[in-house]
């Protein structure tokens, strides 16, 4: 009925919700969202967590994830409606006319195989291809994936490639099949800026060289504008905005797709330091037990109080790595760490309650920084409890009072971590964090784990209660955005070692060392063209390849 | 809430069998240890509903005092190897190195030695009495418990929340207790009833052994043993504490069963 490759028509999703102390009901996820993709093109599907990206992205090979029903609508491809045909028909089509490339490769490889076996399973399960044939495409497809040594990567295990080479692996694995239609579920989010690009790249040119048809499903707008044709903004399982790439970027009409396409408003000037710095690391060398490998190398930084410091830099780097040394989880071997103007004890059994107090931390994952036992009031009033000896009414006195610091109401004082939003969570770890009046917050990766209006709120609070609490933070991250927002100083990090420090404008500012370089023109832009003009231009490979 | 039809039966069946061992006296219509026919091996009457034993003393007394005494002997053991290897486990996996290593390859030691074996020698050597008997059952269960909560707590003690809990400077009691043990809760409870099963099937076979509860006293694995060369002569005494045995048995785990599905659902944890 349709000449399109894909289209899908009024889709409605439905789930079975079961919310504590309420009979289990169904409710619906997807309430009718219609979009169509011709052969060869991209079409990015873009929102925020629980916008139904995924299940939609799903729902095109007639697949409905953990208790998701599709209960209405239709999904065509290649002319026929596929939430109608027999499971011997959808069994010809997944694997074969639709593949999917997942976010973590790592997660959906199989450890004890050999990557090529899984690479050619599913052409040689569709027959499609012989094995021989099959072996003989996966190895063009490496080649065209930019993988090194393509001859012979399909001979090893998947834990013997990085993660950005699993993840073209992958991609390898979706296009092996000869498929028309590639659904890619967010590929590049758990990789670093550095490697995505490339990863982003591969992908693009793989899709233009096969023909393929691919859905885009990613929460981030930038990436989407280098890959798309279309673009299609869900929120909350509802359309929002459909229309080609140019238009989205350049001319949103809604005001969430305006929203999302500015996100980081925020702006700070950076202060100028102080007399005495609050925390001054000097020569700190540290090594994990049992390894003889420095996993950070004679590292010098200085932190003002109410100042912020961005330590930046991507995995591996030894970013957390200096947050546990500064909170003594790992003694350094060498060096000192001076904070409020005494040296701490290198191991946590050394340092007193006040050294403690006034030096907190907040997680990246506020879902396991809290104990999923405790109520939020349990959790922020322990602090006040074990510091300050606070007890019934003064200590709910100020719980309350911190609630309202993190824009929180009173009444979440009884509920459970499980019963707040992700934004929330982080919330109240800040305010745990705040509750011990402390001079030095550490902040690892605090909205990584975020949306980007979320992450944004978040952002804007700390930025707000450093003024009020006049708190240092220490900020790590690997997202320079972020950085950019907030920072008063920025220390980069790579393999170990600080390669570039100083005020916010100063490193920000050209003439860069290599390394800053390509990390500061990783950062995705709001751009049609950019991949392709930062992959001509960069001086240095990836620390991924 | 509604508690399934499988959970429900369990949970009647185990009330039931408590409610009995609790007030056996009041219950039972005649004495543990009386006589009360020059018969032995009665079959159910009016007068005696379970019949009689092999002494001719009433079978449903001597049940219902059996099971007072073999739930007691259960419960107890149950506590004493729950409270001992879960504050050790946790201990264990909090402290970590040499203490660790210390107290886990102690009891791989124990755990190399089949328990009823174990236990058959050391209440050969020691005077068997109630206490020694909740004693060494206690302690040598303790292990299995052991090694399940230095796992679980394992498990628990890299997350986040408690890295934040030492970093607040939260003492060890603080971490094992208000920590740990809240989340480790649910599949220890679960474990409980599976321990408290396997306490029962202990006690009576060290009974029906002659190492466990002695006669007079009535208990499961005694009341078989006394009644089972009645099988011979085609009398089924020794089965009905055999049935009450496995009814126990199965009740329990059943009620165990739904305590770990309604704590491990979908609820945040809050169960």
């Amino acid at each position: 009925m349709s000449d399109k490759l894909l289209a899908v028509k009024d889709l409605k999703i439905g789930a079975t919700v079961y919310p504590p102390g309420e009979k289990p009901h169904d409710i619906e996820i997807v309430h009718g969202v219609s979009f169509e993709l011709e052969k060869g093109k991209v079409l990015g599907l873009i929102g925020e967590s629980g916008a139904g990206k995924s299940t939609i992205g799903l729902a095109s090979m007639a697949y409905g994830r953990g208790g998701v029903k599709i209960t209405g609508g239709e999904v065509w491809v290649n002319g026929r409606d596929i939430l109608q045909t027999g499971l011997g028909d959808i069994r010809a089509l997944r694997g074969g006319e639709v593949t999917y490339v997942s976010q973590s490769a790592a997660a959906s490889f199989n450890p004890a195989k050999q990557i090529m076996e899984q690479v050619t399973e599913a052409a040689i399960l569709q027959g499609k291809f012989s094995r021989k044939e099959s072996e003989a495409r996966a190895i063009e497809l490496f080649r065209k994936l930019g993988l090194p040594d393509p001859e012979n990567i399909g001979s090893r295990y998947p834990h013997q490639v990085s993660g950005g080479q699993l993840q073209r692996c992958m991609t390898a694995l979706a296009l092996c099949p000869e498929p028309d239609l590639v659904v890619f579920d967010e590929p590049t989010t758990a990789l670093d800026v550095t490697t995505q690009i490339d990863v982003l790249m591969a992908i693009k040119e793989a899709i233009r060289d096969t023909g393929v048809a691919a859905l885009y499903i990613t929460h981030d707008l930038a990436v989407v504008a280098q890959v798309s044709d279309d673009i299609l903004v869900l929120k909350m399982g509802d359309m929002v905005e459909y229309g080609p790439v140019d238009q989205i970027i350049n001319n949103p009409q809604e005001e969430y797709t305006q929203a999302l396409v500015s996100v980081r408003s925020i702006s700070h000037e950076e202060k100028e330091p102080t007399s005495e710095p609050v925390l001054t690391v000097q020569n700190i060398t540290a090594r994990y037990k049992g390894t003889n490998f420095d996993v950070l190398k004679n590292i010098n930084v200085e932190l003002h109080p109410g100042q912020t410091l961005a330590v930046v830099g991507e995995s591996g780097s030894g970013k957390s790595t200096l947050a546990r040394v500064i909170t003594g989880l790992l003694p350094q071997t060498v060096g000192r760490v001076n904070f409020a103007g005494r040296d701490l004890s290198p191991d946590l059994p050394g340092r007193d309650m006040e050294d403690l107090r006034e030096l907190q931390m907040i997680y990246q994952m506020a879902d396991v920084a809290m104990n999923p036992r405790q109520t939020v009031g349990t959790i922020i009033g322990r602090p006040l409890e074990l510091y300050f000896g606070l007890k019934g009414e003064a200590k709910h006195k100020r719980i309350v009072e911190l609630l309202d610091e993190i824009e929180m109401g009173v009444e979440f004082i009884d509920r459970y971590p499980a019963e707040l939003s992700g934004g929330q969570k982080q919330r109240v770890c800040i305010a745990r964090a705040l509750a011990a009046k402390p001079k030095l917050i550490i902040c690892d990766e605090v909205t990584s784990a975020l949306d980007p209006l979320v992450a944004d709120g978040i952002l804007k609070l700390l930025l707000d209660l450093q003024k009020v609490e006049d708190v240092a933070y220490l900020f790590i991250t690997h997202d320079l955005a972020t950085v950019k927002a907030i920072a008063d100083s920025i220390a980069v990090m790579y393999q170990g070692e600080v390669v570039r420090y100083g005020g916010k404008t100063d490193v920000l500012s050209p003439p860069f060392d290599d390394y800053t370089d390509l990390l500061l023109s990783s950062v995705p832009e709001m751009k049609l063209g950019w991949l392709e003009e930062v992959i001509a231009n960069r001086k240095m490979e990836s620390a991924g390849n | 809430m509604r508690i399934p039809i499988a959970a429900l039966v369990g949970l009647i069946f185990t009330f039931a069998y408590f409610f009995v061992a609790i007030f056996a006296p009041w219950i039972a219509p005649y004495g543990m240890a009386e006589v009360v026919s020059r018969d032995v091996w009665l079959p159910p009457s009016s007068e005696f509903l379970l019949g009689t034993d092999n002494l001719g003393r009433d079978l449903l007394s001597r049940m219902i005092y059996g099971g007072r005494t073999t739930i007691f002997i259960a419960t107890a053991a149950t506590i004493l190897s729950f409270s001992t290897g879960s504050i050790l486990g946790f201990l264990a996996a909090v402290l970590g190195g040499w203490a660790d290593q210390a107290m886990s390859r102690f009891v791989d030691l124990i755990m190399s030695i089949p328990s009823l074996i174990f236990a058959l020698v050391v209440l050969s050597v020691m005077p068997v009495t109630v206490p020694v008997l909740i004693l060494v059952m206690g302690l040598l269960d303790s292990t299995r418990v052991y090694r399940l909560a230095r796992a679980v707590a394992v498990d628990i003690n890299v997350m986040d929340y408690v890295e934040a809990a030492k970093l607040r400077g939260e003492g060890r009691t603080w971490i094992i207790f208000r920590e740990i043990l809240p989340n480790a809760l649910s599949p220890l409870v679960a474990e409980m009833g599976l321990r408290f099963i396997f306490m029962v099937l202990f006690v009576s076979t060290l009974s029906f052994l002659g190492l466990g509860v002695q006669p007079p006293e009535a208990d499961w694995g005694g009341i078989v043993k006394e009644n089972a060369d009645g099988i011979v002569y085609g009398i089924g005494a020794a089965l009905y504490p055999a049935v009450a045995i496995a009814t126990l048995a199965i009740s329990v785990n059943l009620v165990a069963d739904w305590v770990l599905n309604r704590t491990t659902s979908l609820k945040g944890g809050r169960g």
